[in-house]
């Protein structure tokens, strides 16, 4: 055995030890169990400051977790809204155009056109103050202070008669007193049991359906397509 | 120069021309640029001897960043304006009909930005890793290209891919009805290596996944999956990520939707409970018939369709041997089979799988037949390892509803009519 092959061998016989003792070990594409070498520590990276997480932790959880210091009033968030907001969500969060719609739709959710606002369909209001803080105003993202944060987020609640009083003011200590009405409309995924007939040990292969098929839609009769002409031009 | 000046020669002949007589006549866009490709020209055809083959081409590195040949100029991701208020917030499409095998390009893999691309600079780039763990950390690039590597080749699939054809047949053309799918081979760290050098606390049980972009976009997501098979990853088909893509890295979560895939990953927290953020409530939840909505519906179901012919890629001859191809995957594994129709779901045969059939990933499949000519009503139905068997529209339909926007993943139906031109079509 050639020096190379035996030190080839040795690792080996090391990695497979290593790979033993941890019993460290990730999916291979052919579904077997393969291992990257070592679950030990590496020391690669650097401890991470407080300062830095803080600068970047912007993470609100229905809990109450993360929600950031201040406060603000329907009545303070109605002219903010206003300025920043409305120009897409519309004046009353009804929705300008194809952005997305923030009140509106109670009891739209098991007709034909379901409207999903904040009122009608989301489940926390904590989603709500996250997603201002960490998105919004769209283009400029992370640019308000956080008594604007809570001022607009109250005058958003307040458009979904969440919040019925303008005088209102929401901050840190009292937010958890919120309730979005469809929260215990929600379910976890069931599919493997509410739809357990997809698993089918023998599907059918011949006459599988009576009767000739008819066609009973048609995308060019919607004619929502768009024309290869119009596509983004390459260069 | 007989090629070149005879297309000077000839400007009524552009395919632009030809495309729009085709639209104006009411038929495919493609079937005009068949056409075209069929006529070419005579003089670069034997007996004649072309320009190509009598002049000195280009040289090394004059393309120093190849590119495909400029007749495929038409090959590219596409939008549909209308779906979306601005391009920032929107999708483009992969344009299935014109690949095949089972590995995306780079440049044509879809886009799904939710405030536009982010252009990191790689010098600058830093993820955290904070929260339920022994210490938090931070890494650079560098840093995560020191750890030990893993190269996976995943699909890639938006819950809401053919989310618009829940109500019936709407877009004409698979770009548009499945092009939300993309496959590559990703190169990255496994999460679990990168927590296991953090070190999680007991009390871990879910990660927030969270973007470096304008949305600052985030996903709750299990630790079970973390620890499973998921990637940090940094390269696609051995290049740097695209910058649509998340460059300089993503995460990776085999068989999983991919709006939980986030791009320019910035900060993993740590926690015992879900975050339920924005897209993992308000968005990517599915609505039931009964007005209940289901949540963290993270796997793709087994899924297919035909991607020759199409509507964006018709049938150029009138009859005779014929190859329908196509794509299957799934979000539980492998795909063991793939039966095709021409009956609109009354008689299925096997396909014939060639290629890979990797687990998770796109899976290609061919059926060739003698076309007699007829109209045809083409489907392909996936199974997986598990036994699923991808179900029709009008089966997910029962059990859903039609206001789930996510997870469509029934059957396809493409109308071939007697001229090759094929159209998005329902059947009963």
């Amino acid at each position: 055995m050639s020096k190379c092959l035996k030190a080839l061998a040795l690792s080996f016989a090391a990695l497979l030890v290593l790979t033993t003792e941890h019993g460290f070990s990730a999916p291979r594409q052919d579904g077997k169990k393969a291992a990257p070498p070592a679950a030990k520590k590496t020391g690669i990276g650097r401890e991470a400051t407080a300062k830095e997480i803080e600068g970047w932790n912007i993470s609100v959880r229905p809990d109450g977790r993360g929600l950031p210091v201040g406060k603000g009033t329907v009545k303070q968030g109605e002219p903010l809204y206003v300025e920043r907001c409305a120009s897409c969500h519309g004046e009353f969060g009804e929705s300008a155009g194809r952005w997305p719609i923030l009140s509106g739709g109670n009891g739209t959710l098991k007709g034909h056109d379901p409207v999903r606002s904040v009122g009608s369909y989301w489940p926390y209001a904590s989603t709500l103050i996250d997603y201002i803080r960490r998105a919004m105003p769209f283009g400029a993202a992370q640019s308000l202070t956080n008594n604007e944060l809570y001022a607009i987020t109250a005058y958003v609640l307040y458009l979904n008669d969440v919040i019925r009083d303008e005088r209102f003011e929401l901050n840190e200590r009292n937010f958890m007193s919120i309730r979005l009405p469809n929260q215990p409309n929600f379910i976890d995924d069931d599919r493997e049991s509410t739809e357990k007939e997809f698993w089918r040990k023998t599907p059918c292969m011949t006459n599988c359906v009576p009767d000739e098929a008819k066609i009973t839609g048609r995308a060019q009769i919607i004619d929502v397509t768009p024309e290869t002409g119009k596509s983004p031009k390459v260069e | 120069m007989a090629g070149t000046d005879r297309h000077k020669d000839k400007p009524a002949a552009s395919r632009r021309t030809v495309l729009r007589a085709a639209l104006a006549a009411g038929g495919a866009a493609a079937l005009g640029r068949s056409a075209l490709a069929d006529a070419g020209n005579p003089a670069n055809q034997p007996p004649n001897v072309p320009d190509w083959t009598r002049n000195l081409g280009d040289g090394v590195a004059v393309r120093a960043y190849g590119k495909p040949s400029k007749h495929e100029a038409h090959v590219i991701r596409r939008d549909v304006e209308w779906l979306t208020a601005s391009r920032e917030s929107s999708v483009s499409f992969t344009p299935l009909h014109e690949l095949d095998g089972v590995i995306t390009p780079n440049g044509l893999g879809f886009e799904r930005h939710h405030s536009g691309i982010a252009e990191i600079d790689p010098a600058d780039y830093r993820l955290i890793i904070h929260g339920l763990v022994d210490k938090p950390l931070i890494f650079t690039l560098d840093d995560l290209k020191r750890f030990p590597r893993v190269n996976r080749i995943h699909f890639c699939e938006c819950a809401a891919n053919s989310g618009m054809e829940w109500r019936g047949a709407q877009l004409n053309g698979c770009q548009y009805t499945h092009g939300m799918v993309h496959c590559v081979m990703y190169t990255g760290v496994t999460l679990k290596t990168l927590l296991d050098e953090a070190g999680l606390k007991p009390k871990a049980k879910w990660l927030l996944l969270e973007g470096g972009d304008a949305a600052a976009m985030t996903r709750s997501l299990p630790l079970q999956k973390a620890l499973d098979d998921a990637l940090i990853a940094y390269r696609m088909n051995g290049e740097m990520l695209y910058p649509e893509h998340g460059y300089p890295a993503r995460v990776v979560l085999p068989g999983w939707e991919a709006n939980m895939w986030v791009k320019w990953l910035r900060r993993i927290e740590v926690g015992d409970q879900p975050w339920h953020h924005r897209e993992e409530t308000s968005k990517y939840t599915d609505l039931l018939e009964n007005g209940i909505a289901r949540r963290f519906t993270f796997v793709m179901d087994a899924k297919s369709v035909i991607t020759n012919p199409s509507p964006q890629a018709p049938l150029r001859h009138k009859s005779g041997f014929t190859i329908l191809s196509g794509i299957a995957w799934s979000g539980r594994g492998k795909i063991s089979r793939v039966d095709v129709s021409l009956d609109g779901g009354r008689n299925w045969r096997p396909a014939r799988i060639d290629g890979p059939a990797w687990d998770k990933a796109l899976t290609r499949f061919y059926y060739e037949f003698d076309w007699d000519g007829r109209e045809l009503l083409l489907q392909s139905r996936a199974i997986d390892e598990t036994g699923y068997v991808q179900p029709t529209k009008n089966e997910l339909r029962k059990l859903r509803g039609v206001n789930s926007v996510y997870h469509n993943n029934g059957v396809q139906t493409w109308h071939v009519h007697k001229n090759g031109e094929v159209e998005n079509v329902e059947v009963s």
